[in-house]
């Protein structure tokens, strides 16, 4: 089902050419509802946008609600253990078909006139039937659903685009560090286990635009950084390796293609068991745990505790998902003015029983290592997004700069693959997204939904 | 017990293990039971007045007087679920021990705290107070409902909830051994929640 619809409105024509230039994007990409409108097909519709992770939906009919762009979903695993995107959207009069966030059906009945369809998308049932001349079996009366739904060790991705490469290729090299990430659990293996959910009135390229921002660090979380160092000498803990000359620092930041980035601080940390743990904040219980951790275990409790302390990378998958400390972050647009971002926090959950009785202790300090920043960090980056939508109100000053570090070729080196390495402060990452970006706003996808339930 | 400067609770945390998680869980599991209710006219007024005390410190921004008002070993947990959990397995809002308590206060008091600069303006309304009693004399349950209409960047919001108070007795007063907040908007995406609950 490839059929193209054509908007039933005139679309307003842009010239992404005069909006998108390679040091600067224009406030419109910003504040135009129109654009946003055209994103939500052009960008979201066109690529592989994050959903879900298995950890969410481990049991056949388990599901939770997502969104693709604005797209209400019921992301199922269904009878037969196969991953769906279904639209949450009744087929006969568009109601919402599911209303819990969360749970487990085998089928799913709409509460306004009882159309009921099963986990696979399937139209079971309708009442009174013979009401009706049509022939309910056929196909467009299913739920819609997204055609393609992979999972990269159960980060759950789906494109609407039947001409969108194989996940594995639209990834490209960022799988390596999420190789990475995922690998240093052990059975390479983690749960969700619930979010710091928090939102805020800009849009939602703010929240891309920082994702490999390595310039706002010690400005914007500038109290962070003062809280976590305030029983300090000199300052170590958190992110003070941002301090002093961080362009020539040991942190450093890819440029992947198809938008990804990942800004690897992991240099910045000496390679010795326990180097992480050293620099976390401080954390209820820390004392405690490591105590106990230390008496139990005294071979291993330094790699016990880094694996509760924060993974110093920031894995960014365009558009919408974030790997940052142990975070599994989504960013989701609202409208042109909102954006909500959930933080999932992960737990270790030890297939083969490695950690044994370290397993308790390590996820109850892992919980609090990741609530900190979300708490006292991102709030303040947020705070600074809204004040950026706020300041675009201004017409005449039309411009936003991302030119760090262009026109400097010697701060960057190519890796074969088409990654940029440089400084962990230039907003390369930027101008390669933006470039991305408005290749995918002058191409119109092939978004083909499907019926089809086989 | 190691030496008492080594356990201070504001610059450590020995107190925060499983023995307390657990403790907590329990104590905020199935405790405003009818049957536990204190009909003590006085004693409930009593509490309603430590708790109106607790707000007007916080609308005032007296953070350290509003802390002195917690013991010395206190947690101040925001679940991220309405059925609460056990904060040792999943993520919350806000779980606080005593010296994550004061970094908090400290973070406002830097300047530097973008998501409180300029600082939001309060008003707090705690209302259908509640008593209950627990096994030890020497501690009570408070429940309270709560508003807090809050001016943060030229935009007027709400905050709603109840809150739990577990609250040690004393000559002078009461203490907060707990305070469990309970938003009604806990598993839902948030503005700037940088607000002092
Ligand atoms: S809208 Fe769903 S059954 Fe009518
Ligand atoms: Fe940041």
């Amino acid at each position: 089902m490839t059929t193209q619809q054509k908007p039933i409105l005139p679309e307003r024509v842009f010239d992404f050419d005069a909006l998108v230039h390679e040091d600067r994007v224009h406030r419109s990409l910003y504040t135009d509802p129109a654009i946003f409108d055209l994103e939500m097909t052009r960008i979201f519709g066109a690529v592989w946008v994050y959903l879900a992770h298995e950890s969410q939906v481990p049991q056949p009919n388990d599901f939770v609600r997502a969104r693709l762009g604005r797209r209400p979903l019921i992301v199922v695993r269904d009878s037969n253990g196969v991953l769906r995107a279904l639209y949450n959207r009744c087929t006969h009069r568009g109601a919402t078909v599911c209303r819990q966030d969360r749970g487990s059906a085998k089928a799913f009945q709409c509460p306004y006139h009882g159309w009921t369809y099963l986990n696979t998308g399937k139209l079971s049932g309708v009442p009174w039937p013979e009401g009706y001349s049509c022939d309910f079996s056929r196909p467009e009366f299913n739920l819609m659903q997204v055609p393609r739904v992979e999972s990269y060790r159960g980060l759950i991705f789906a494109t609407l685009n039947a001409d969108a490469p194989g996940l594995i290729d639209y990834l490209g090299p960022v799988r390596r560090p999420l190789d990475e990430w995922l690998d240093r659990h052990p059975g390479g293996a983690l749960e969700v286990r619930e979010a710091n959910r928090l939102k805020f009135n800009g849009n939602w390229k703010l929240l891309y635009d920082n994702s490999a921002d390595g310039y706002h660090v010690v400005f914007s979380h500038r109290s962070l950084l003062m809280m976590e160092n305030r029983f300090q000498e000199g300052d170590g803990k958190g992110m003070s390796y941002y301090k002093d000359s961080p362009d020539t620092g040991p942190v450093k930041l890819y440029s992947f293609p198809n938008a990804h980035h990942f800004k690897d601080k992991r240099d910045a940390i000496p390679k010795r068991p326990g180097a992480l743990w050293a620099i976390e904040g401080l954390h209820p219980g820390m004392e405690h745990y490591e105590a106990a951790l230390r008496r139990d275990f005294p071979d291993r409790a330094d790699a016990f505790l880094d694996l509760a302390s924060s993974e110093p990378v920031n894995i960014n998958v365009f558009p919408n998902l974030h790997i940052l400390g142990n975070h599994i972050q989504v960013s989701e647009p609202l409208s042109v003015t909102e954006t909500a971002t959930t933080w999932y926090g992960t737990a270790v959950v030890d297939p083969d029983g490695e950690l044994g009785d370290a397993l308790g202790p390590v996820n109850a300090l892992r919980m609090r290592t990741q609530e900190q920043f979300p708490t006292f960090g991102e709030v303040d980056d947020l705070a600074n997004f809204e004040q950026i939508q706020a300041g675009l109100a201004a017409e005449e000053d039309a411009w936003i700069y991302m030119h760090r570090g262009l026109g400097l070729p010697e701060r960057y080196s190519a890796a074969g693959d088409g990654t940029t390495i440089g400084p962990a402060t230039d907003e390369v990452f930027m101008r390669d997204y933006m470039r991305v970006y408005r290749r995918l706003m002058q191409t119109e996808p092939n978004i083909a939904p499907t019926r089809d339930v086989s | 017990m190691g030496a008492a400067a080594e356990r201070d609770p504001s610059t450590s945390s020995y107190y925060v293990g499983d023995a307390f998680y657990r403790e907590l869980v329990e104590a905020f599991t199935d405790w405003d039971r009818d049957e536990l209710a204190v009909a003590d006219p006085a004693r409930r007024d009593a509490a309603r007045a430590f708790l109106e005390r607790e707000a007007r410190l916080l609308d005032r921004k007296r953070y350290e007087d509003w802390l002195a008002l917690f013991a010395p070993e206190c947690a101040y947990w925001v679940p991220g679920t309405p059925e609460r959990g056990d904060p040792r397995r999943e993520i919350t809002v806000a779980f606080h021990d005593r010296r994550q308590l004061e970094d908090r206060v400290y973070r406002l008091r830097t300047g530097y705290a973008w998501s409180q600069s300029p600082e939001s303006r309060t008003v707090r309304s705690v209302s259908n107070v509640e008593l209950f009693a627990t096994d030890d004399a020497g501690i009570v349950m408070a429940r309270s409902n709560f508003h807090i209409a809050e001016l943060l960047d030229g935009d007027l919001r709400h905050w709603a909830g109840w809150a739990g108070h577990r609250l040690q007795t004393a000559a002078d007063g009461y203490s907060i051994l707990a305070k469990q907040i309970n938003l009604i908007d806990c598993d839902r995406n948030v503005r700037n929640p940088s607000l002092t609950l």
